[in-house]
């Protein structure tokens, strides 16, 4: 077993428990603390994946951003005092996912993959790329994917300004 | 290293407690949250995609492209989740605003 594995099994473990801690912690503002423990050791999963420059984002867009701004919202709605509770559907959610858990699980090992590492000349060449992520990102984002990119930028302005809209005083 | 199927089993156990939360929530606080683990299983079994298998016949962009289109998306989905708790959380102020709850099963005015 080599320290690789020891720290998958590790962040496995922090980040399947505090995934278990959001939804199942009737204390929202301590969800929302286990919600940004679960987007860390997601960081972590990312760079053991050598996807360096997508853990910094991780880290600065969800651990950063979005987990100030969920618990803003937290703060602002007086609900908090109930705390999380469940609603009628709750054991019908369980087996649903429950279901899909075992459907995934069971797809994931009877995939057939073809791997990466049965050829190792693509190999070497994909180490090679992923040595160098940012610039190769940057320059897949200007050139295949300008579309997307472009309509995400767009996206981005359109709910910024609704979500400026729809709070503003009347 | 651990393999591919590790990677996806960790991704569709978050994509599954996040659904059991979405699914089973009250607070709509709660289930925004829940809906943000479902984007990150979906961004990590992406990811391992893009790390584990080989890439079909290259066609535009050549093995750069092949080996991180899977983070490219990923990059995407974060955007894109950015944009919605955003917008939704901007929903829930105005929802709790109007109508003094954020508790999803009292939100019925379309049943009436």
């Amino acid at each position: 077993m080599t320290v690789l594995n020891v720290v998958f099994w590790a962040l496995a473990v922090v980040a399947i428990g505090s995934a278990l801690g959001v939804v199942l912690i009737r204390d929202l503002f301590r969800a929302a603390l286990f919600l940004v423990a679960a987007f860390l050791a997601m960081a972590g999963f990312f760079i053991i994946l050598s996807a360096e420059f997508l853990a910094v984002v991780q880290v600065l867009v969800y651990a950063g951003a979005i987990s100030i701004l969920i618990i803003f919202a937290i703060m602002m709605t007086r609900d908090v005092a109930q705390g999380n509770l469940p609603n009628r559907l709750s054991p019908l959610a369980l087996v649903t996912a429950a279901l899909l858990l075992a459907a995934l699980v069971f797809v994931a090992y009877q995939g057939g993959w073809r791997l990466i590492s049965d050829s190792p000349g693509v190999e070497a060449a994909q180490q090679q790329v992923l040595s160098q992520t940012p610039s190769h990102l940057g320059r897949l984002l200007v050139q295949e994917f300008v579309l997307p990119f472009e309509v995400v930028g767009a996206l981005l302005l359109a709910a910024l300004i609704g979500a400026i809209a729809l709070v503003r005083e009347q | 290293m651990p393999s591919l199927e590790q990677f996806l089993v960790v991704s569709a156990a978050f994509f599954c407690i996040g659904l059991y939360g979405v699914l089973s929530r009250r607070n709509v606080v709660a289930v925004l949250m829940s809906l943000e683990l479902m984007f990150n299983g979906v961004n990590l079994a992406a990811v391992a995609f893009s790390r584990f298998i080989l890439p079909g016949p290259l066609s535009v962009g050549g093995i750069a492209a092949a080996a991180l289109t899977g983070q490219v998306f990923a990059l995407f989905i974060v955007a894109v989740a950015a944009a919605e708790v955003a917008l939704g959380l901007a929903l829930v102020l105005t929802l709790y605003r109007q109508r003094g709850t954020i508790d999803v099963t009292e939100v019925n005015l379309m049943q009436r």
